[in-house]
C-alpha cells in the first residue's frame, strides 16, 4: 500500500508530477487550476530528491514555449491551464506536435466561450481532440473523472508522451480539479524509460547535430511529416484506447459521457435500474484515441443512446460516427458552467426514450 | 610600396598568389559552421553575424555545450549553417524556448538569434520578461529595420520617414509610432548584465561585434544574467539597394539613430 491522502484534484495532479519525475513545470495562474503551481511552489523546497524546476511564466504563450524548449532538451516537462489559457497555448502545441516533442499539459476546463465563467464545463472537447491549433495533428487526450485519476493520468500521460513522442493533454474540468477525495500514490513509481537521442543537449563530436524544428519548406517533405504523424495516430487508435463500462452487459439503453458528466450519469443509470430500465454507461477515458469500437459494439444492440456532456454537444459527433447510424443517439447537456443533476438527466431520458415524446 | 594585388597581413606583405597557399592561410572556416551554402542575399549581414558567433563557439571550444535557438525571419534556417544542436522557435518565442532549455540544462550555453520583427514586435513580452528574470542566456539581436523574410514590411525599428512595403510614403510617427530602441529599453532591467550595440558593416566593426559575443559567453559561464548583443545590420534586397549602398545607409542613417557601443557594462 502506498501513501493515501485527502486532496484536491489539482493538488493530486501536482503531487503526481513530483512523483513521476517531472523535470520542469512552467505555468500561468488561471482559475480553476492555479493550485497546481501554488502546490509545487509550496512543496518542492521540502522535497530533497525532487529535481523539478518550476517557473511562473509571463503568459501561457511563454509557458508553452518554455515547455517546447525543455521537452526538446529531453526532459519531462509539464504545464497546466484552463480554457482561455489553453487557447493561448494552441500556437505552441501545434509546433510541439509537429516537432514531435513529448510533454504533458492539463486543461481544467471552465465555462466559455470568451472569458466565460470559472465554473466547470466541457466546452473544450473539440479544441482538445480535433487539433486546436493550425495544421493536421492530434494530442493524446485523457479524461479523468476522479481525484485518483487526476494523479494516475499524470504518470500515464508522461509515459504515453515519451512512448509516442506526442503531447498529451489531461482534459478535466473545474469540478474534478477542485473536489477533494481520497487518493492513493503508489509506493514505487516506475516510469517508462526511453532514450531520447534526438534531444538538443549539446552536440558531441561523435554525432551529427540535433535540430528540433517544425519547418519543412518543401511540400513533399512536409507531406512526409504529416503522413508519419497520421501513421502514429493510427497506432494510437489501435493500441491506446481506454474506457470504462458500467452495467453494459445486459443494457438496453446506453449513456455515453466522460469526466464529471460520466460520474453524474452513473447515478442516472442507477436511478434507471431502480425503475427496471436496463441502462448502462460507457465512459471514454481516452478522448483521443476515441473508444469507437466498444461504443459500436454495445451501442448497436441497444434501443437508444443518450450522450451527456457539459457543452452544446461535441463528443456526440464521435459517438454518432462510431455507431454508424445503427442506433438513435440523443443528447443532453448544460453549458456555461452549469452542472446537470442526475434527476434532470433522468427526466430527459424518460421523456425521449420511455414516454416517446419528441423533444 | 605595395602592389594593388598584394595583401597585407599584419605588417607582412603577401602577393596574392601566396594567399592561396595552405601555409599562408590566415583564416579557416570554423568546425562549428557547416558546408551548406547560405541562402542570404549578397551583402546581407546575417551571414557575417552567424560566422562570428560560430567562431567564438569554436575558439572557446563550446561546440559540445552550446544550444542555439533560431527565430522566424530570414535567419529561420540558422540551424542549417551552425554546426551545433539547435531548436527552431515560433515567431517571437525564442527567449521563452531558451528559458526552457537553460532551466533544465543550466550548465550549457544557450543563445537566441533574432530579428527585429521577431524580438521587438511579436516577441516583446517574451524578450522583456526573460531579460527581467535575468535568464543566463545570450540574445543576439539583428536590427535591419525591416521585416526581411516577408519582403520588406515595416518593423518596430524602421526609422521615421523610412519607406517599406507597409509604409510606402515613409514611416509616419503620428500613425505608426516611433522606432523602438529595444537595447536602451531593456538596459534598465536589473536582469540585463551586459547590453551592447554593434554592427558588421566594416571589418573593424565585425571584430568589435565578435568581441562582444565572446564577452557574453564568458559572462554566461559565470552565470551573470542576460547578455544582449544588438547588431545593426542591412537588408539590401528590401531596402532596394546594392550591398555597398546599403552599408552607406547603415552608416548615414541607422547608426546615427542606433549609436554603436556598450549601453550597459557590468560593474566589476
Ligand atoms: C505567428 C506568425 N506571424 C507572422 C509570421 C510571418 N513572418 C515571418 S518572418 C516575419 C518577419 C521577420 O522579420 P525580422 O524578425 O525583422 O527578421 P528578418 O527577416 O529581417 O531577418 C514575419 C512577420 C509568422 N511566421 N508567424
Ligand atoms: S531579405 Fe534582407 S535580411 Fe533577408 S537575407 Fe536578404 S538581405 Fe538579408
Amino acid at each position: 500500500m502506498g501513501d493515501v491522502k485527502l486532496m484536491k484534484g489539482n493538488e493530486a495532479l501536482a503531487e503526481a508530477a513530483i512523483r513521476s519525475g517531472c523535470d520542469a513545470y512552467f505555468g500561468y495562474p488561471i482559475t480553476p487550476q492555479s493550485e497546481v503551481l501554488e502546490y509545487l511552489a509550496r512543496e518542492l523546497p521540502n522535497r530533497k530528491n525532487a529535481a523539478m524546476k518550476i517557473l511562473q511564466a509571463e503568459s501561457e504563450v511563454a509557458a508553452i514555449n518554455m515547455i517546447y524548449g525543455a521537452a526538446g532538451a529531453g526532459k519531462r516537462a509539464m504545464t497546466t491551464s484552463s480554457s482561455p489559457g489553453i487557447s493561448l497555448m494552441q500556437e505552441g502545441l501545434s509546433y510541439i506536435a509537429s516537432a514531435e516533442l513529448p510533454c504533458l499539459l492539463a486543461n481544467i476546463n471552465r465555462g466559455g466561450p470568451g472569458l466565460g465563467t470559472i465554473q466547470p464545463a466541457q466546452g473544450d472537447y473539440f479544441q482538445s481532440t480535433k487539433g486546436g491549433g493550425h495544421g493536421d495533428y492530434h494530442l493524446i487526450v485523457l479524461a479523468p473523472s476522479s481525484v485518483q485519476e487526476m494523479a494516475d493520468h499524470v504518470r500515464l500521460g508522461f509515459d504515453l508522451a515519451d512512448k509516442y513522442r506526442n503531447p498529451v493533454m489531461i482534459l478535466s474540468d473545474g469540478a474534478v480539479g477542485q473536489m477533494m477525495e481520497k487518493v492513493e500514490f503508489p509506493e514505487q513509481i516506475t516510469n517508462l524509460q526511453v532514450d531520447k537521442p534526438w534531444a538538443t543537449v549539446g552536440k558531441p563530436k561523435s554525432r551529427e547535430r540535433n535540430i528540433i524544428t517544425s519547418l519543412h519548406i518543401d511540400p513533399h517533405e512536409m507531406e512526409a511529416i504529416n503522413l508519419r504523424l497520421q501513421e502514429k495516430y493510427k497506432v494510437l487508435k489501435k493500441n491506446e484506447v481506454r474506457y470504462q463500462t458500467f452495467m453494459t452487459d445486459d443494457a438496453e439503453y446506453l449513456i455515453v459521457a466522460y469526466g464529471l458528466a460520466a460520474r453524474i450519469s452513473q447515478k442516472v443509470v442507477e436511478l434507471l435500474r431502480e425503475q427496471n430500465v436496463k441502462a448502462g454507461l460507457i465512459r471514454p477515458i481516452t478522448l483521443f484515441p476515441f473508444p469507437s469500437e466498444i461504443i459500436k459494439q454495445v451501442g448497436s444492440r441497444v434501443k437508444g443512446i443518450l450522450d451527456v456532456e457539459m457543452n452544446a454537444g461535441q463528443m456526440i459527433e464521435d459517438v454518432r460516427l462510431s455507431i454508424e447510424g445503427k442506433t438513435r443517439v440523443e443528447f443532453y447537456g448544460r453549458m456555461g458552467g452549469v452542472i446537470p443533476t442526475p434527476e434532470e438527466i433522468f427526466e430527459h431520458f424518460e421523456k425521449i426514450f420511455l414516454k416517446g415524446e419528441s423533444k | 610600396m605595395t602592389d594593388k594585388s598584394d595583401v597585407l597581413v599584419g605588417d607582412q606583405i603577401l602577393i596574392s598568389e601566396d594567399v592561396c597557399r595552405i601555409e599562408n592561410l590566415v583564416y579557416e572556416k570554423p568546425e562549428t559552421l557547416t558546408d551548406t551554402v547560405m541562402h542570404y542575399c549578397p551583402g546581407c549581414g546575417h551571414g557575417v553575424a552567424h560566422r562570428i558567433i560560430m567562431e567564438v563557439v569554436d575558439e572557446m571550444d563550446l561546440q559540445e555545450d552550446t544550444i542555439g535557438v533560431a527565430p522566424v525571419g530570414c535567419s529561420v534556417f540558422a540551424y542549417h549553417y551552425m554546426n551545433i544542436d539547435m531548436q527552431e522557435a515560433a515567431h517571437g518565442r525564442a527567449t521563452a524556448v531558451a528559458t526552457g532549455i537553460k532551466r533544465v540544462l543550466p550548465d550549457k550555453f544557450v543563445f537566441t538569434y533574432q530579428g527585429d520583427g521577431d524580438l521587438a514586435a511579436i516577441g516583446t513580452a517574451e524578450t522583456i520578461h526573460s531579460i527581467n528574470r535575468g535568464e543566463n542566456i545570450l540574445i543576439v539581436f539583428i536590427n535591419n529595420a525591416v521585416y526581411g523574410m516577408t519582403s520588406g514590411q515595416m518593423a518596430p525599428t524602421t526609422l521615421e520617414g523610412m519607406t517599406s512595403t507597409t509604409s510606402p510614403y515613409g514611416r509616419d510617427i503620428k500613425t505608426m509610432g516611433h522606432p523602438l530602441k529595444i537595447a536602451d529599453m531593456i538596459s534598465i532591467l536589473p536582469g540585463a548584465h551586459y547590453v551592447t550595440r554593434q554592427a558588421v558593416n566594416t571589418p573593424a566593426n565585425v571584430r568589435k561585434a565578435k568581441k562582444a559575443i565572446q564577452k557574453s559567453f564568458e559572462y554566461q559561464k559565470l552565470g551573470k544574467g542576460t547578455c544582449f548583443v544588438e547588431i545593426v545590420s542591412n537588408c539590401p534586397s528590401n531596402w532596394k539597394s546594392t550591398p555597398v549602398e546599403s552599408n552607406k545607409f547603415v552608416v548615414e542613417k541607422l547608426i546615427p539613430f542606433y549609436p554603436l557601443g556598450d549601453i550597459k557594462v557590468p560593474k566589476e
